[in-house]
């Protein structure tokens, strides 16, 4: 739905001050009389903990405090469920094992903090962590994930009988139905490697508690600013009004700054308390890396059932997610593969079963895709798998199987994350997929150029997927907008921003309702207080559960000017018309009164106010959908490869995505862009390694592989499908991730088919040049 | 991320700093550009008590073409002025199209030719550049210097035959023979990151276009940089065919070298990129050679 | 504890003398003790660019130099381009183009390619890429931060 200023790419509002440094980042903040902390951090991925001896760090001059576990004492407990279990799921079976701010007796990752320092500086408090000195009695490090979940395997939280953290069987119609029918049956086995999110900036918090006012003052990067305050109030003992966080400038998400009850939230809140001295805490990047979240390994067992035309009959997929130490984000991922699994494709019987393992490592939670980049993996590597046992073109298997445009709202009979039935609201997969084939030239590579190119020596292949984006989840979101006297608007909502342009789209919804410039609309996210209700940045659900609410809150204005100017211009309101920044009679222009002098009249000094009505020309409206709006399309990808060195080159990326309509199209191209470069950096380049013993050996960014400029394919065109939700009243979905879900997907197969006289078949993501070697040597029977 | 405390020295000449290193021995550590010592001290995986800080000496940075054809380099000369330098260009134009491959311009603007040698990091092309081209290494103390051939200055990965109070202070690269050419070649898995495998060939022929010399220079692939002595016992005296050339390739893979497993590459890989690179990199010097 | 060092620089054009403790990083010197924040730290170990300043003209990373390294130097850090008001072009084409989305790693985009644009005004997109290799960002996936960088590269040409 275009408006003047919906659907228009306009120049963020942000930008300006953040081009210049003119804008405040967590670590840019100074209080008078601050502290720094630092954490002392287990060199063991698992081990009990004998003795702890801080008696030499609290000797260092400029060392405040030196705490550990028993120093804290009752308040060490572990912290709540950031995410329900999935009741709704019949035979859901799950163990909570929710995160320690603090080691007690024994560690369960390298990197789990077992003391904390405060010091006047963090050079001094990283000294006195230097000088603690820890007794450990090592245990045996539970790596592995599928051999975490055999019994007898060493045990992450002694007491739970085995490392089983959680297990979900789904069904629609019947797999074995599937196989009785079928002409053929493929299996694979796939694995997928754990990613970081790696924003550009690393987490951090600032905790200030005024001991007069008894009120405490967070500073904090978080995706989730209400959940950070309400458990902090809940723990501390004191009312959601005494403590107020604010989400300053933030340096990126993607996902691990949704925690909360974290190590550095807990055990600084309180310190700042018991030290009236305000404490701040910039994690550096090798603390990112290993003790911040993370995502991504499981392990799939896949089966596909299909009539010898490549009509797909059934879907099975048994798998392992690895959930790290704890697991305060019970299923969220496992269930987004779930649901990302078959969801484009028209398949009766699907059959998905998955185990959430406990195992030595950092804790999983979502990082950008969230689980749908392995369900889209696996899926489409099994269609590719099967096009080529039934020598079938790769385009022409999803041709057959792509859910039509007349199929929706189509109903998945999986429940995903939200705990309801996945509901595929609207789209139009066929057309993407073709737009896609088309951007890219399928036909003329396959035929001509390949051809062409192999015979003068070039390894050079193309892959083609599909992709849904399961968006705009519940529960809801609210907004509070308010006309000031000076005409221009302010409208609060709960989530906060990590970069994603809200200060400009959200205004483009409010302003096209209210009839200002967008820059008259200053958009407040993430400060608890000036909003205090929703869940948070997450999901790509920003613009579609956030911007409902404003849209609703903006028109609940609107329609509050029309009739208090109704009043004032003695016009019926249905005569009235919203304009440039006034109302006026629609008839008679010269009779008017603009937004500023209503915002004024609408908090009448004296006088008497009538029955019923409320001041100010200000609302608050909330937004629930029933179910998620659900995004897609389809990306192409050529590559060429060295078949010397496996050096991949991407040439090419067309994609064509859909997110209903886009508030601020060039907001979008950037969103997917960005998701693509991710996408590119799980297929090719990142990866976080375990050794045997659970130490993580990529903490650095000279061993984590971060895309850089040069890696991105020299040419990315983009092709944009709208088919509007009608979930909500914009027709929005989301979009966030759409460019990280297909993309490990579509250069795995490019590069198999670049590589295609080798025969070789790739089972996993991250396909470094040394992994594609050994996936042809053994190919070749090497 | 923060230093552990220490000392700071700041000498202006050498004399200076060739006091300090021999008042502080080991403890004492030579600061050039710091691009690599100082990250690992922000990791706290180097501690030196003290670093004497060669940033002020100016008598140490300089590119000076010397009479006899060669050429001697400050070891304080940043990398970034070694890759733009007109007479290296003209003198070494491998030297350039090498130094640009060292991670980034920031780092480049930072970074040493003199410091990256002293540094024996066995992933590093300056060390291997030195070997390649039969650098000269001037090492001097308080009261005394010596110098050092390249090919016998790296002892193994980050450890180099400098005594705790000796500075490398000079680099001498004697002239390219006549008729030589030269190629680098290496596999990094992105810009600017580190080798996989890399390797640097310098080759001359004589009238009849049979191979003088052939000096093949390996690195990343083991504890130091490496000189193949294949390479020589292959070429020198045959006409460069593709044959003798895979040849020449196949035996440095297969014998000489033994590249481990490590995060980005299997053993087995970087062996067989050691193979092609060798034989691109020789096809390529030969052909600059004629 | 290590004797504190009196060092004199100019930065942004004025001229500072304080005493540092040896081992304090310059992009901390930069931030908290000159309180010029828009140099930002993403990963104090050289490699994701996010605190590059000029050096006395060139292009370095603020976090693995000491700032006792820069005495007597000259420093320039994103203070030094534009203001809001008054945007350098390379800082407009960075907004025409969407070339930042969070802005943290923006402020060390654009002191590479200050430095870069002058000694070389006129690259291929190649180039461009290679320049600025040694930068990460996690949101634009970089495609609009080189046509920021070519459209920065004709404004600044037809200055």
């Amino acid at each position: 739905m275009a408006g003047k200023f919906v659907h228009q790419s306009i120049k963020r509002n942000e930008d300006p001050d953040l081009i210049t440094g003119k804008v405040q980042f967590l670590d840019d903040i100074e209080l008078p009389g601050m502290l720094h902390a630092a954490f002392k951090r287990a060199d063991y991925a698992h081990a009990r903990i004998l003795n702890i001896d801080v008696s030499e760090a609290r000797k260092l001059p400029g060392v405040i405090a030196v705490y550990t576990a028993a120093d804290f004492g009752d308040y060490i407990k572990p912290g709540p469920l950031q995410v329900p279990p999935p009741t709704a799921i019949k035979g859901a079976t799950y163990t909570a094992r929710t995160t320690l701010p603090i080691a007690v007796d024994k560690v369960r990752f390298s990197g789990e903090p077992v003391a904390v320092v405060i010091a006047e500086s963090r050079y001094i408090a990283e000294d006195a962590c230097d000088l603690i000195f820890v007794d450990y009695d090592p245990l045996d490090a539970v790596v592995d994930l599928e051999k975490a979940a055999q019994p007898g395997a060493p045990l992450v939280h002694d007491d739970t009988g085995s490392n089983l953290a959680g297990h979900v069987f789904q069904e629609r119609g019947s797999w074995e139905q599937a196989v009785k029918e079928s002409d053929l049956v493929v299996k694979r086995r796939f694995f997928i490697n754990r990613v970081a999110g790696a924003a550009m900036e690393n987490r951090g918090i600032v905790v200030k508690w005024d001991a007069l006012a008894k009120e405490m003052t967070i500073w904090c990067g978080t995706q989730s600013p209400i959940a950070l305050r309400n458990q902090t109030a809940a723990r501390l003992g004191l009312f959601e009004s005494q403590v107020r966080v604010i989400s300053p400038n933030t340096g990126g998400g993607f996902g691990p700054k949704i925690n909360t009850s974290m190590p550095d939230d807990v055990l600084l809140t309180y310190l700042a308390i018991k030290l009236e001295r305000p404490i701040k805490w910039y994690e550096d990047r090798r603390e990112n890396f290993l003790a911040t979240t993370s995502e991504r390994d499981q392990v799939h067992y896949c089966e596909i059932a299909l009539k010898k035309d490549g009509t797909v009959l059934g879907f099975k997929d048994y798998f392992f997610h690895n959930s790290g130490a704890y697991n305060p984000y019970m299923m969220t991922i496992p269930l987004n593969t779930q649901t990302h699994t078959v969801s484009n494709y028209r398949i009766p019987h699907f059959q998905t079963e998955f185990n959430l393992v406990f195992t030595n490592q950092m804790i999983a939670t979502p990082v950008r895709g969230a689980g749908r980049p392995f369900g889209t993996f696996v899926i489409e590597r099994m269609l590719d798998a099967a096009a080529k046992e039934l020598g079938m073109d790769k385009v022409e298997i999803r041709r057959k199987n792509l859910l039509k445009s007349t199929e929706y709202p189509a109903y998945t009979g999986i429940i995903g994350q939200d705990f309801v039935e996945g509901v595929l609201d609207s789209g139009d997969y066929p057309t993407a997929l073709e737009k896609t084939v088309e951007m890219i030239g399928y036909d003329q590579f396959r035929k001509e150029i390949q051809p062409r190119l192999r015979a003068e020596g070039k390894y050079v292949g193309i892959g083609v997927a599909c992709f849904t984006e399961g968006t705009a989840v519940g529960p809801y979101e609210g907004a509070k907008i308010t006309v000031g006297g000076n005409g221009k608007v302010v409208v609060s909502t709960g989530i906060s921003s990590q970069g994603q342009g809200h200060y400009t789209s959200f205004a483009q919804i409010v302003a096209d309702q209210l009839a200002v410039d967008v820059k008259d609309v200053k958009v407040i996210t993430g400060d608890t207080g000036f909003f205090g209700w929703g869940a948070g940045t997450f999901a790509s659900r920003g613009i579609t559960v956030a911007g409902t609410a404003i849209y609703l809150a903006a028109q609940k204005v609107h329609d509050k000017a029309l009739k208090l100017a109704s009043k004032i211009l003695e016009a019926p309101v249905e005569e009235l018309e919203l304009v440039d920044g006034v109302v006026r009679v629609a008839d008679v222009p010269a009779k008017f009164i603009s937004l500023g002098d209503l915002a004024m009249r609408a908090n009448p000094q004296r006088g008497v106010m009538e029955p019923g009505a409320e001041p100010g020309l200000e609302a608050i409206a909330y937004y629930g959908p029933p179910y998620g709006a659900t995004g897609a399309g389809a990306m192409a990808m050529i590559v060429e490869v060295d078949a010397q060195t496996m050096k991949v080159k991407v040439d090419q990326l067309a994609m064509v995505h859909d997110c209903g309509t886009p508030v601020n199209p060039m907001i979008v191209e950037g969103q997917v862009h960005g998701g693509i470069q991710m996408g590119i950096g799980d297929a090719f380049y990142e990866e976080l390694v375990y050794d045997e013993t659970g130490q993580l050996v990529t903490a650095s960014f000279m061993d984590y592989l971060f895309p850089q400029a040069s890696d991105m394919p020299a040419k990315i065109e983009l092709g944009h499908l709208e088919t509007p939700s009608p979930l909500n009243p914009l027709g929005l979905k989301g979009v966030g991730e759409a460019g990280a879900i297909p993309t490990p997907a579509v250069f795995a197969q490019a590069v198999e088919d670049a590589l295609k006289d080798s025969g070789v078949e790739f089972t996993q993501d991250t396909l470094s040049p040394s992994r594609i070697f050994t996936f042809v040597q053994k190919a070749k029977g090497g | 991320m923060k230093p552990a405390p220490f000392d700071y020295y700041a000498p202006t000449s050498i004399e200076e700093a060739l006091a300090n290193l021999h008042e502080l021995g080991y403890d004492g550590k030579v600061l050039a550009g710091g691009q690599s010592l100082i990250p690992a001290m922000n990791f706290r995986m180097a501690r030196p008590a003290a670093l004497v800080d060669l940033n002020r000496i100016k008598e140490l940075f300089y590119i000076k073409p010397v009479d006899d054809g060669s050429l001697a380099i400050g070891t304080m000369t940043r990398d970034s002025l070694v890759e733009h330098d007109p007479i290296v260009v003209q003198r070494f134009p491998i030297i350039p199209f090498v130094v640009k491959h060292i991670a980034h311009t920031q780092i480049r603007n930072r970074g040493t030719f003199g410091g990256a040698i002293a540094h024996a990091d066995p992933a590093a092309q300056i060390p291997a550049l030195a070997v390649a081209l039969k650098a000269r290494l001037l090492v001097r103390k308080q009261g005394g210097q010596r110098w050092v051939n390249s090919e016998d200055f790296f002892l193994g990965p980050f450890m180099t035959v400098l005594e705790p109070e000796e500075l490398l202070a000079e680099v001498v690269l004697p002239p390219m023979a006549k008729r030589s050419g030269a190629s680098y070649q290496q596999v990094s898995r992105q810009k600017g990151g580190y080798a996989q495998a890399a390797v640097i060939t310098i080759v001359t022929l004589d009238e009849s276009n049979r191979c003088k010399e052939a000096r093949v220079v390996l690195f990343s692939v083991g504890e130091t940089p490496i000189l193949s002595k294949a390479a020589s016992q292959v070429l020198v005296g045959s006409a460069p065919s593709p044959a003798v050339i895979a040849q020449a390739a196949e035996q440095i893979a297969r014998v000489e070298v033994d590249p481990g497993s490590d995060l980005h590459g299997s053993g087995e890989y970087r062996r067989q990129l050691v193979n092609v690179l060798v034989e691109r990199a020789l096809t390529e010097a030969f052909e600059r050679a004629k | 504890m290590a004797q504190k060092v009196k060092i004199n620089l100019t930065v942004n054009g004025k001229a500072y003398q304080r005493e540092v403790e040896p081992r304090l990083l310059l992009s901390d010197f930069i931030r908290h003790d000159l309180g010029l924040t828009g140099t930002h730290v993403g990963c104090e170990h050289g490699l994701c660019g996010a605190c590059t300043v000029l050096v006395d003209g060139e292009a370095v990373r603020s976090c693995i130099l000491f700032a006792v390294q820069v005495d007597g130097s000259e420093v320039r850090t994103v203070e030094s381009l534009g203001t809001p008001d008054n945007l350098h072009p390379l800082q407009q084409a960075f907004i025409e183009k969407h070339a930042l989305q969070c802005g943290f790693c923006t402020p060390g985009f654009l002191m590479t390619i200050v430095e870069y644009l002058g000694k070389n005004p006129n690259p291929s997109d190649e180039e461009i890429r290679e320049a600025i290799d040694g930068n990460f960002c996690r949101c634009t996936g970089y495609v609009n931060i080189v046509e920021a960088v070519r459209l920065a590269a004709q404004k600044m040409a037809s200055h």
